[in-house]
């Protein structure tokens, strides 16, 4: 699998990450460096193999349903770059 | 219910399908120890975790999942006791990581169903695909700001249930009834408080349309539809739409619609249509969900009566018909009302009272079973007068009225006002006796054949004795007379 | 230099209980090297009034005769733990100007029990690199030169601000985190003492996520016994995250006794890898001899998977880096650029936000995770996991721990590998393995290279086994001498 300048495109653009047109061969290129290193995985049979998500084998931890946060928001709003009446604030989104 | 609808050159079939979103009663977050009330002012319930801070890790809320795992219960599903939490990604203002914590391959509840309960009293069966626990997002608000959208993030993070059901239904009313049977459980069992006008249950609808007997036609989503009335209103037009399209010989594109409810027309939404790649992948931060059988076990054990078996018990226990006592069980309040009037009682005039006048002053008060100004005990007085011939069913209305009115029982009402009916044959003799000689004449030309006569003398008896006369005894007495 | 800054934290801890000096005296101390070290560009912030105000605390609880296990001590700090008050940087753009209002809970637990924060320390942005050369404050120079040659080399990386600062002496221990080698590697670069723990031993909350189901936080020092003190404080269960193991924490200083007479050590066939330089081989063979001088029996074991654990974590680590930075939006922290739109203010504060690793790496991540491939590559690789950690499971079936280098060649020069991202990857190619396999790992500083460059041991051993991974790192540090020091040549320039 070889990606072009389209997919690094397409990508990027699923990311939000601004590539200008003029760096997506250089992305390209390095991006299938990388996918050409990663792609010998392909030969290793694999079928009968469960997939290990976690670094630990264990069941997930609850917690009691009790309110212990929240109630504070200027903790929450303290670092936002733009923020009003008690909000924050974003470019505005027109549906 | 006719299902089809009539094209230009012959029927269509819609084929509807619904994904409800209900939130999760619970006190906190499903990930974070964050209040869950509505209504607060914007950013006080959240923590860190919900606003997705570097650094913070999500910790699952215990009664979170109970509630989905009794939902599934109620839902007569399979509890999958190994499940996983994946992270859907994508960016919105309002969804802080950047990602939101669902699950997609394997979730908590698969596949159950759920009856509905047609208004001809036979029943439908409707496929539960599954049900799945994730978070919600916060709340972006477009229309405070010239160039600005208000982020709130109270919502983020709060406990929802996806129910996704087969495409299962055929008609908009069927997807209503879907949607008023899903509501009932769910307030049944305490998992879902059910209020859509909070958003605490909102539809996501999936409507297509084929010929009868031909394969599924391309649907079309409609979103976060907040009414059933609305959603009903949804599917006839989106319906409509779809078949107006292939009728001009046009085709139909999968695509997520909104549903604009002040105009009543769908229209497509094209910010979805940025071609999503959600990118699910098993969420690192979280491990898989495992329960314990006996865990599953007890929940079931603890469940509370159903819908479906509170109905075919009322119908059992009381011989009422199927969809009366659906009328009943629709909202577990008003069944338990009704139970508490008609136990030990004659079921069926409880029945009579409590859907026909009960029903009806409720309705006119604008009010519900809760905060009804007569209670089942009340009524069930009431009832005891009738049934000891106290009073007949025209006092009982009269009765019934100014208990209404001041609040005071039946009895205490009867005793004031007089209004006990009279059953004693002499009183009623005497006061036949004298409406027959009064109208001498009416006499003669009943007994020469003027049968309909008849109930002019009990209308006059009535009025001699106030209504108070017991109706049974004043027709026999007359009959008597008359004969 | 002075005299306070050339202590271990194990003396500097004793000589504080003994009151041969003051906490404040050795924070002094340790201020004046980081002033004096600024050319290694080790910090990215020093705080050092916060620290002298804490050291002065903690004279007066040692002087009422209180005080945590670590009363008095200054450490730095990888800044990638958040810390209250304190700018968190990640070594990126991104999060400019941002505060933490919270503290992570290894530091937090550091703090609670007296230890004095110097400052936060450099690092590749978002953890993500080998030789910090991708953070965006610029690269961390390693105290060690080549024999007779002035060539600034990395300090490794993702943690070279903590390997440096604690090589250099500017403090007596450092946090690092480790998702693919990022302790070990930068350890072995600066001739200092790095241990990965097994997943889940310390809690990942408050820690700036790069990949985390590898991710893990541990102990940078310059002996062994520090390293052991700091685990035990920095060890243990977190209800705040859910991947950490409620098990409890062992007294790892207590476990140092240099005896492992009777323990059965493994040598992996598999890491022999081509083009290894002459003197690792050396070194390893080395680490055998002194092992079984003391007593262990030697076995060669086979992990047949390991070459195929690079492969696997550049596509697990990537992968999991897309989505955790995700967040990184310019909404409600850190960097904005503005926009026109919200996906273009989204889209211009990435783009400007990110350095190009990063980015590099965002986009494979969100590759392979793409529709249509998952099923080809993360799905793959987390197979490829298994195989992995079974590999281990059997070879721990018969051995207690394996000896490994810890690298495949000392320190490189800055730029050296900055131009093919593969061969930069190809540090971490005996590292990775305990990532993905969740094991805890230890490098060990073992002697040098020809040109006086120091060079790492790695031992891995069974999850949660640390007290036993330390010991036979102690027996192997007590075995390789004690280790040279680099030229304060910093202090001239």
């Amino acid at each position: 699998m070889s990606v072009d300048p389209e997919t690094v495109k397409r990508i990027a653009r699923l990311a939000r990450i601004r590539v200008d047109q003029d760096e997506l061969a250089g992305f390209a290129a390095e991006l299938n460096g990388i996918l050409g290193f990663i792609e010998q995985l392909a030969s290793v049979p694999v079928d009968q193999v469960p997939a290990m998500t976690s670094g630990v084998d264990l069941a997930l931890p609850w917690r009691a349903d009790q309110v212990t946060d929240g109630g504070n928001p200027e903790i929450v709003l303290a670092n936002a770059p733009g923020r009003m009446e008690g909000f924050y604030t974003v470019p505005k989104v027109v549906e | 219910m006719n299902a089809l609808i009539d094209g230009t050159n012959g029927p269509w079939e819609m084929v509807i399908g619904l994904e409800v979103h209900a939130q999760v009663t619970s006190e906190a977050k499903l990930f974070s120890g964050a209040a869950t009330a509505f209504g607060a002012p914007p950013n006080t319930q959240v923590s860190l975790v919900d606003a997705g801070f570097p650094g913070m890790l999500p910790v699952i809320n215990a009664r979170c999942v109970a509630q989905a795992v009794r939902t599934g219960l109620g839902l007569k599903a399979t509890i999958n006791h190994h499940s996983v939490f994946d992270r859907k990604n994508y960016f919105y203002a309002d969804l802080p990581q950047g990602y939101q914590i669902s699950q997609y391959l394997q979730p908590i509840v698969g596949k159950g169903s759920l009856i509905l309960d047609m208004p001809d009293g036979s029943s439908r069966e409707i496929g539960i695909t599954r049900l799945h626990l994730e978070q919600d997002a916060g709340k972006s608000l477009h229309d405070q700001h010239p160039s600005l959208s208000f982020i709130d993030l109270n919502r983020s993070g709060i406990a929802l249930m996806e129910i996704v059901s087969e495409p299962d239904m055929r008609t908009a009313e069927e997807a209503g009834l879907y949607l008023t049977k899903l509501r009932a459980i769910l307030r049944y069992l305490g998992t879902c408080d059910g209020n859509m006008e909070e958003g605490s249950m909102r539809a996501d609808v999936n409507v297509s349309v084929r010929r009868p007997g031909d394969a599924f036609g391309t649907r079309c989503e409609i979103k976060n539809v907040n009414s059933i009335r609305f959603v009903k209103q949804a599917i006839e037009y989106e319906a409509r739409r779809q078949i107006a399209i292939l009728e001009d010989g046009g085709t139909i594109h999968q695509e997520t619609r909104l549903y604009d409810a002040g105009k009543g027309v769908t229209r497509s939404m094209r910010s979805k249509e940025d071609a999503h790649d959600y990118r699910y992948f098993p969420d690192p931060d979280l491990l898989p969900l495992v329960l314990e059988p006996a865990w599953v076990e007890a929940l079931k054990a603890d469940l509370p009566e159903l819908p479906d078996e509170k109905k075919a018990r009322l119908i059992a226990d009381y011989g009422l018909k199927p969809y009366d006592a659906w009328v009943l069980v629709a909202e577990r309040e008003q069944a338990a009302f009704f139970e508490a009037v008609a136990r030990g009682r004659d079921a069926r005039l409880a029945a009579s009272w409590v859907m026909g006048d009960f029903f009806a002053m409720l309705n006119r008060l604008g009010k519900t079973v809760t905060d009804s100004p007569v209670s089942a005990d009340a009524l069930g007085g009431l009832l005891d007068l009738i049934a000891d011939n106290t009073l007949s069913g025209r006092l009982a209305k009269e009765v019934f009225e100014a208990m209404i009115e001041t609040g005071q029982p039946a009895a205490a009402i009867v005793e004031e006002r007089g209004l006990r009916q009279v059953t004693d044959s002499g009183a009623i003799a005497g006061a036949i006796d004298a409406v027959l000689t009064r109208n001498a004449d009416k006499v003669a030309e009943y007994r020469a054949g003027k049968d309909k006569l008849f109930g002019f003398f009990v209308g006059q008896v009535m009025k001699a004795t106030a209504g108070k006369a017991n109706p049974a005894a004043v027709n026999e007495l007359l009959k008597a007379r008359l004969g | 230099m002075s005299a306070l800054t050339a202590l271990t934290l194990a003396e500097a801890r004793d000589g504080l209980h003994a009151r041969q000096f003051s906490a404040t005296e050795l924070t002094a101390a340790h201020v004046a090297a980081i002033e004096a070290a600024r050319p290694l560009n080790a910090f990215i912030t020093e705080t050092a009034e916060r620290a002298l105000d804490a050291a002065a605390a903690a004279d007066q609880r040692l002087g009422r005769g209180e005080g945590g296990a670590l009363e008095g001590l200054p450490l730095a700090i990888k800044d990638l733990f958040c810390t209250r008050g304190v700018a968190t940087t990640a070594g990126s753009r991104i999060l400019d100007g941002f505060v933490p209002t919270y503290e992570s809970t290894v530091t937090a637990r550091l703090w609670a029990a007296g230890a004095v924060l110097l400052g936060k320390l450099n690092l590749d942005e978002f953890a993500m690199g080998s030789s910090t050369e991708s953070s965006c404050f610029g690269t961390t120079i390693n105290p060690w030169r080549r024999a007779g040659d002035a060539t600034p080399l990395v300090a490794g990386g993702s943690s070279g601000g903590s390997s440096a600062a604690v090589a250099a002496g500017l403090c007596l221990g450092a946090t690092g985190t480790d998702t693919g080698g990022s302790i070990r590697q930068p350890a072995a670069f600066t001739g200092i003492v790095g241990l990965k723990p097994s997943y889940g031993r310390c809690s990942r909350f408050g820690i700036v996520a790069f990949a985390s189901s590898l991710d893990q936080a541990g102990p940078m020092t310059r002996t062994v016994r520090d390293a052991a003190i700091l685990l035990g404080t920095m060890a243990g269960h977190d209800p705040q995250d859910s991947t950490s193991v409620p098990a409890p924490v062992p007294d790892y200083e207590a476990a140092l006794t240099g005896d492992v007479r009777g323990l059965r050590i493994g040598v992996p066939r598999e890491y022999r890898v081509d083009g290894m330089a002459p003197e690792i081989e050396t070194l390893w063979q080395q680490g055998v001899a002194w092992l079984k001088a003391a007593g262990a029996t030697i076995v060669e074991v086979s992990l047949p998977h390991t070459h195929h654990a690079l492969p696997a974590y550049y596509i697990v680590a990537p992968a999991e880096a897309s989505s955790n930075l995700a967040r990184y939006d310019g909404v409600r922290f850190g960097l904005r650029v503005p926009g026109g739109t919200l996906d273009e203010m989204y889209e211009n504060t990435r783009g400007a936000g990110f350095g190009r690793e990063v980015k590099r790496r965002i986009l494979i991540g969100t590759y392979v995770l793409s529709h249509g491939y998952y099923d080809a590559y993360y799905l793959r690789a987390q197979k490829l996991r298994s195989l992995i950690a079974g590999d281990f499971a059997q070879a721990f079936a018969a051995v207690d721990a394996i000896l490994t280098p810890t690298t495949p060649s000392p320190a490189f020069a800055l730029g050296e590998n900055s131009d093919d991202p593969v061969a930069m990857y190809l540090n971490d190619v005996f590292t990775v393995t305990a990532n993905l396999a969740g094991l805890p790992a230890l490098s060990v500083p073992a002697g040098r290279a020809a040109n006086g460059l120091p060079l790492g041991l790695q031992l891995i051993g069974r999850a949660f086994d640390e007290a036993r991974l330390l010991n036979i790192g102690y027996a192997l540090e007590q075995a390789a001498g004690p280790a040279p020091k680099p030229a304060r040549w910093w202090e001239a320039a």
